[in-house]
């Protein structure tokens, strides 16, 4: 039932992740850091989905993160609803922004990219108007205290992360990963071949979407208070792209290796120094695309190995 | 009301086809998104800034100084930056990411040099400099302060803007149509292959190209103290954003297109601001949005776009 490639991506890279990231709590102290990780791991994938299958770059992806934060919130604060309940309505809410900018894939390259990152401003502009204070309690911030339950939410995190990494080991061996595959290497070639192109678009895009909206949503149930500017907050978007690229896109192992070195970097350098550390980002990001654009992995695939 | 609005509007939009102008001529000629444009407009406004406040120059003498000195700075960079991403897998994409990450660097520099803290020039400035320039001219004689314009009254600052804005257009549009690099120019805009093969150096031309582009922002962030509000170093995503409405619903590579889109941007944005100011700030999204899905090529644009 499940290819051997399959097998072989879930054994060496998702069990693995998932098994780490569940036992570190019982050794670090700092589970928002860990928790943070988790975050990143899952968003790097989310990015992964969409730019290593189908060669979109979402660059305004965080809006499907604050969509999700603020479904689980209002799912919350005003239906009452049960964490985990809420938790759908996250999903729900992404899937229904992803839904509102499916005509987004229609343009290509740059103009999706630049229309995507507009839309995740449009939202954030909306949500936090003060005449929706009733709903979205507009710029002043949402508070959750009374489903705080960090522990959970680090639990559901961890699903979401190993549900994400199933799908991209899934999206890696199967032929609806290799029919994406096909529409971004040449989408008339594709579309011949028989490939219903924009139903197979549409499902990757709405994934991605949805790999967000929970993330979005278990983010808000762990820090439980937060403004719009911080579910909204373009280094959102940024850092998960630039950990799937600096890792390597389309496979399964790159964008983790990002976020643990890049991640790992920002903690030790970023918090003490945040300037100093926004320099050197940006000089990394350059010679990223500039001496390395198919990211860290290209360098073992150069040498004809098969990265995970 | 809505005359006072509808010029002022115009005035803004002027001032907004400078702001987008750059950037229309960078991705023209090389298809690459220079997502540090607005960097540059950031970095253009503290050279207004900071020689005002430690000599007195008045912004507008700024404005030759700003352009050589960022033609000297786009130049070099230039040959640093793009020659190694045109020749990459997927340059369009990619540049986004490099110009990303430049945007980081300067932004960061800035705010190392600089500070965080808000700063602002006062807006008389601009007005003496107006009437300095009328007064020249025998038999006219003008007060410094605020403008009359069939009957209503604008700040100086904003008409200032408005005319360079569109004198700067005036010469952009002189250079691309009366001049031979600037032909040369629009055969790389037309087909890059093609233009090389017809033995054009098209690393030349666009480097030429890229340094004015990114000078043509940094004399918009001359006037963006007067025009967008304080400083900060972290000023240029949001100008970024801004040029990208503005060129989208222009249209490529053609300045008059970017004009078009500047006063259509900046007549909308003034009648949000007048009528319904809560919801103004979403405008330069949703424009860019509705523009990009329901006429992708532009108001005056033919290339098509779509995936």
């Amino acid at each position: 039932m499940f290819s051997a490639r399959f097998l072989r991506d879930a054994a060496l890279v998702v069990v693995p992740v998932v098994a780490i990231m569940a036992v570190l709590p019982s050794f670090y102290s700092n589970h928002l850091l860990l928790f943070n990780f988790v975050v990143f791991l899952t968003l790097a994938q989310g990015v992964n989905i969409l730019y290593g299958f189908t060669g979109y770059l979402p660059f305004g992806y965080v809006g499907f993160f604050g969509a999700g934060a603020y479904g689980f919130s209002v799912a919350v604060l005003h239906l009452k609803a049960p964490p985990l309940a809420a938790l759908v309505a996250a999903g729900a809410a992404a899937c229904a922004l992803g839904l509102v900018l499916a005509p987004l894939l229609r343009l290509s390259g740059a103009y999706f990219s630049i229309a995507n990152l507009a839309a995740s401003l449009a939202v954030l502009q909306i949500i936090s108007n003060p005449n929706l204070e009733d709903i979205t309690r507009g710029p002043y911030g949402i508070s959750l205290s009374g489903v705080f339950n960090p522990t959970l939410a680090y639990g559901m995190a961890l699903a979401v992360l190993a549900a994400t990494l199933l799908f991209v080991a899934y999206l890696r061996s199967s032929n609806f990963g290799l029919a994406l595959q096909a529409i971004r290497e040449n989408l008339f070639s594709a579309s011949m071949a028989g490939i219903d192109v924009v139903r197979a678009r549409m499902i990757a895009w709405l994934a991605c979407a949805l790999v967000a909206g929970f993330t979005g949503g278990v983010f808000a149930w762990y820090v439980s208070v937060f403004f719009p500017e911080t579910v909204f907050g373009a280094e959102f978007s940024i850092f998960a792209i630039v950990f799937a690229l600096f890792g390597g896109t389309s496979t399964l192992l790159g964008p983790i290796v990002g976020v643990v070195i890049l991640y790992g970097v920002y903690n030790v350098i970023g918090v003490s120094a945040p300037q100093y550390f926004q320099l050197i980002y940006g000089f990394l990001i350059m010679a990223l695309v500039l001496f390395l654009p198919n990211g860290l992995t290209s360098l073992l695939q150069r040498r004809g190995i098969d990265v995970p | 009301m809505l005359a006072y609005t509808l010029f002022a509007g115009i005035l803004f939009g002027l001032y907004f086809s400078l702001v987008g102008l750059g950037l229309n001529l960078v991705f023209g000629v090389m298809r690459i998104v220079n997502l540090a444009h607005g960097d540059f407009l950031m970095l253009g406004a503290y050279l207004a800034f900071w020689l005002y406040t430690l000599s007195e120059v008045n912004p507008v003498a700024v404005i030759p100084l700003a352009f050589a000195l960022f033609v000297l700075i786009g130049l070099p960079l230039y040959y640093i930056l793009v020659p190694r991403l045109l020749a990459a897998n997927d340059p369009e994409m990619l540049s986004i990411i490099l110009f990303f990450g430049l945007s980081q660097v300067i932004e960061a520099l800035a705010g190392i040099v600089f500070g965080r803290s808000e700063r602002s020039i006062p807006g008389g400035e601009l007005g003496r400099a107006l009437a300095g320039f009328v007064n020249l001219f025998p038999g006219a004689k003008m007060e410094s302060g605020p403008v009359e314009i069939f009957g209503q009254t604008f700040p100086a600052a904003w008409v200032v803007a408005g005319l360079a804005s569109l004198l700067a257009v005036l010469c952009l549009y002189v250079y691309l149509y009366r001049t031979r690099l600037g032909a040369l120019t629009r055969a790389v805009m037309a087909d890059r292959e093609e233009a090389l093969s017809t033995g054009i150096d098209t690393h030349r031309v666009s480097a030429i190209a890229f340094a004015i582009g990114i000078a043509l922002a940094a004399i918009g962030g001359v006037f963006a103290p007067f025009m967008l509000g304080s400083i900060t170093p972290a000023m240029g995503v949001e100008a970024t954003v801004t040029s990208f409405a503005v060129i989208v619903i222009g249209s490529l590579g053609n300045p008059l297109g970017t004009v078009l889109g500047g006063i259509v941007y900046g007549v909308s944005y003034m009648l949000m601001q007048s009528y319904l100011s809560s919801w103004a700030n979403l405008l330069p999204y949703l424009l860019l949005i509705a523009i990009l899905l329901v006429r992708p090529s532009g108001l005056l644009g033919r290339q098509v776009r779509l995936a």
